[in-house]
């Protein structure tokens, strides 16, 4: 551990001539005890294969080569009380469920109307109705700054960091990233002879000395895990997070992401991949956290959802209304929020998608609110345009 | 070498090549690649008969995990595009290949574009890059690669005898994302009905995947009868209607602008100037749509020879890396796992809009850190030659006294090769 911890001493002396907030990253104190994650579920997750309203009637008429089995059949739904259950594949969420730490919010979508992933992505993670330049979780990271004294820090995981989490002009840049790397690492007086050569270059400069900042500390806190052999699957990266996040001065948000929903044929093949992913990588998360679990509140949420009929190569094409999830300690769970638009005639979008009647926002809104703390003003300038967006009440657990 | 040579052998080429002597007049040398036939060699041409042939193998006779007929294709194929990339004497002209081959993504995310990826880059795109646009999509739009990626080989009009008596129907895919990606882009307004329209319209464009010859087939058993309506120009039915419908996207005023914006992003700047992009996308509309036409436009634009706008994607780095670096011929680099170490597979972008052409999507911390240190990794190439020579191959006038100085005072020749890699300078193309 000696030499690792004397590199990243040696690294943040030598960062200290360019002016980066949060290069306390490792040491400072946090104003907030609470963990905020988001997983973005790029793709469109079909909604109505993760949390399938298996007791309305119009259900079976639109795909009836998509639903699984019955609840207490083989490879059956996993209840959630009678009107929807869970994809098998999400055992271990439907455990948090059944332990009052898992909220579903159904047939909920953002503002977005049109179709496309690429669009709706950009506007799903800058938070607003139109293109901008930073994303809403960053922030959020500005916001709680604001309200305390500088010190919160942000962690995008597995990569490039996300619009999501990426700073616009005049937002936050507290916002690390790591991911599991498998180069042979140049020994810190070459590292540090290249941040010299890019330290005036507002591209590369920056980012090579965040970089050199996220590997000592993503050494320092994970040890062990790095050698795992599935480092690279998306429940490895939640454990690392995880990790992370339950370090006292560590960081309080986290970002990830997991694709694979895009599923327009053989869905009910296509889907358990991604969905078994998610199961055990909240699952991770929630291992790596320890007992910082019971302070943690992680949404899951795509981009839009699929059409509500089969289509012709028993797939699903784009659509509209989806699910989201709230897990984790903090969230009062066990209950399945829905203001059920119906499947029947007449009750769908254009006569193609599961209608939305709950915002994201106010989803979102609900849980920073009152998880965070951010207030309404905080909240509106987190997602512009938002006012309309009522939020959800009561998503946190009290005492 | 002049400043205009070094310039355009990186921004418009794929870097200079260790041995090749630098152009005497850049402009003409890039115009002339345009003019020429593609010269590189490259070994057995990829075909996507073979890739079909190779699928149906491996699903009559399973592989072990791994081990597949079509990994061994990707495997080939890749390393034969980016071995080529490395060789090339006319690099304008393959970076015109790599440029359209990501506008038109085909991807590993489906694993059967594994046996077709390599032969839709040679038969669908490096015929078309100096050619009409119109024709480009055509290629693509049949070949077997795109239509199992954006799964058009299996919808099927609802109406049509196949549809009627299977009870399958469409697919949607390829139909929205050839008008997002491809063509008109969104900014054209488009509608949900236009995009259910042009589905209709592609039903029947499917694979022969038994008997020969393999490759594309329309199959008018399973297409939608009747016209239809795409963005108010009625199509007739069958295989016309589709070719017309490709034709009449291809030359749509909102495909020219979705374009020239594109390709001034590539060639020019991150965020494309209105005036450039007008220059560009008046050549594809008065040409319709000549796509070497609007690239000697691109040589054209004084814009295109301001130094240091664009950052290197994993892909170029690597290939500017080893043109520098110019390994021996017997022993090839691991190439495809080193893309892949850098965050850019080939042939594996995540999702139909293809790899981003930005520098904020490629230089995250930990992006950069990688690179660090795969250069480390691959400096020791180097051998026992002198990395101050390389620089200047590399970088000719753009070469910094900066980068230079660290370079000389660097420990060893892997060191100051590293630094070389790592240098701003080598960042940008």
């Amino acid at each position: 551990m000696m030499p690792i911890i004397s590199r990243r001493t040696a690294l943040l002396g030598l960062s200290g001539a360019i002016a980066v907030r949060g290069a306390s990253l490792a040491v400072a104190a946090a104003p907030t005890d609470r963990r905020f994650v988001v997983v973005i579920l790029r793709g469109a997750m079909d909604g109505l294969s993760a949390v399938v309203p298996y007791g309305d009637p119009g259900l079976m008429a639109l795909r009836p080569a998509l639903v699984p089995p019955q609840p207490g059949q083989d490879k059956g739904l996993l209840d959630l009380g009678g009107m929807f259950g869970l994809h098998p594949a999400l055992s271990r969420s439907h455990a948090r469920y059944q332990a009052n730490e898992l909220l579903i919010v159904h047939a909920v979508a953002g503002p977005y109307r049109a179709r496309s992933h690429f669009e709706a992505q950009d506007y799903l993670e800058s938070g607003a109705d139109h293109r901008m330049t930073s994303g809403w979780l960053n922030r959020v990271v500005a916001a709680l700054n604001v309200s305390s004294s500088g010190q919160a820090h942000a962690i995008a995981i597995g990569g490039p960091v996300p619009l999501l989490l990426r700073g616009g002009p005049g937002a936050s840049k507290d916002v690390a990233n790591w991911a599991p790397h498998g180069f042979a690492e140049p020994q810190p007086a070459l590292y540090q002879a290249i941040l010299s050569l890019n330290q005036n270059d507002k591209v590369t400069g920056p980012a090579i000395v965040a970089g050199l900042r996220d590997r000592g500390f993503g050494h320092k806190v994970l040890g062990e895990s790095e050698k795992d052999k599935a480092r690279f699957g998306f429940p490895a990266l939640a454990r690392a997070a995880g990790a992370m996040l339950r370090a006292p001065d560590g960081p309080r948000i986290a970002a990830m992401e997991l694709g694979g929903w895009d599923t327009h044929t053989a869905q009910i093949d296509r889907m358990v991949g991604p969905l078994t992913q998610l199961d055990a990588g909240l699952d991770a998360l929630r291992d790596g956290l320890g007992e910082a679990w019971k302070q943690t509140a992680v949404l899951a949420m795509t981009e839009f959802g699929r059409t509500a009929r089969m289509n012709g190569t028993q797939g699903t094409d784009h659509g509209t209304a989806t699910v989201a999830f709230l897990a984790g300690g903090a969230v009062a769970g066990g209950r399945v929020i829905a203001n059920w638009p119906g499947l029947g005639r007449g009750q769908l979008l254009e006569d193609r998608d599961l209608a939305p009647t709950t915002d994201l926002r106010s989803v979102a809104r609900g849980i920073l609110g009152a998880h965070l703390g951010l207030a309404p003003t905080a909240l509106t300038a987190v997602f512009p345009g938002s006012e309309g967006a009522q939020t959800l009440r009561n998503l946190v657990r009290t005492g | 070498m002049d400043q205009r040579a070094a310039h355009a052998l990186s921004r418009f080429g794929l870097g200079p090549a260790s041995g090749d002597p630098p152009p005497a007049d850049a402009a003409a040398w890039l115009l002339d690649q345009l003019r020429r036939p593609d010269s590189t060699q490259s070994g057995a041409p990829a075909s996507a008969a073979e890739g079909l042939t190779a699928l149906r193998a491996d699903q009559t006779d399973k592989p072990p995990p791994g081990e597949s007929r079509a990994r061994a294709l990707y495997r080939a194929q890749g390393l034969a595009a980016v071995g080529r990339a490395v060789a090339t004497r006319m690099p304008f002209r393959e970076r015109l290949v790599w440029f359209w081959t990501n506008h038109f993504t085909v991807s590993l995310r489906r694993g059967q574009c594994a046996a077709l990826a390599g032969a839709f880059v040679q038969e669908a795109i490096r015929p078309h890059v100096t050619g009409r646009f119109q024709d480009m999509l055509l290629a693509v739009l049949r070949h077997p690669a795109m239509l199992i990626y954006l799964d058009n080989a299996g919808s099927i009009g609802p109406n049509s005898l196949g549809g009627l008596r299977s009870q399958r129907g469409l697919n949607e895919n390829l139909a929205r994302e050839c008008l997002e990606l491809h063509t008109v882009s969104p900014g054209a307004g488009y509608t949900q009905a236009d995009v259910t329209s042009f589905a209709r319209i592609l039903t029947g464009w499917s694979i022969e995947r038994t008997a020969e010859p393999l490759g594309f087939v329309f199959r008018p058993r399973v297409h939608e009868p009747g016209e239809h309506t795409l963005m108010g120009r009625t199509f007739p039915e069958g295989e016309a209607g589709g070719i017309e419908a490709a034709r009449f996207l291809a030359n749509h005023p909102a495909t020219h602008r979705f374009l020239a914006t594109k390709l001034v992003r590539h060639f020019v700047a991150d965020t494309p100037s209105p005036a450039a992009v007008r220059v560009i996308e008046g050549i594809l509309r008065d040409t319709s749509g000549d796509l070497g036409a609007a690239a000697a436009g691109l040589v054209g634009l004084p814009e295109a020879w301001v130094p240091g706008t664009k950052f290197r994607t994993p892909l170029d780095l690597v290939v500017a890396s080893f043109r520098v670096l110019d390994p021996p011929p017997d022993a090839t680099p691991p190439f495809l796992a080193i893309l892949s170490g850098l965050g850019q597979p080939l042939w594996t972008a995540p999702a139909p809009n293809g790899w981003p052409d930005i520098a904020a999507d490629w230089s995250g911390p930990e992006a950069m850190m990688r690179r660090i240190d795969w250069a480390f990794a691959v400096s020791p190439r180097i051998g026992d030659r002198d990395p101050i020579g390389l620089a200047e191959v590399a970088l000719g006038p753009l070469f910094r006294p900066k980068t230079h100085e660290a370079m000389v005072q660097a420990g060893s020749r892997r060191e100051a090769m590293t630094l070389l890699l790592t240098s701003p300078e080598f960042q940008r193309r």
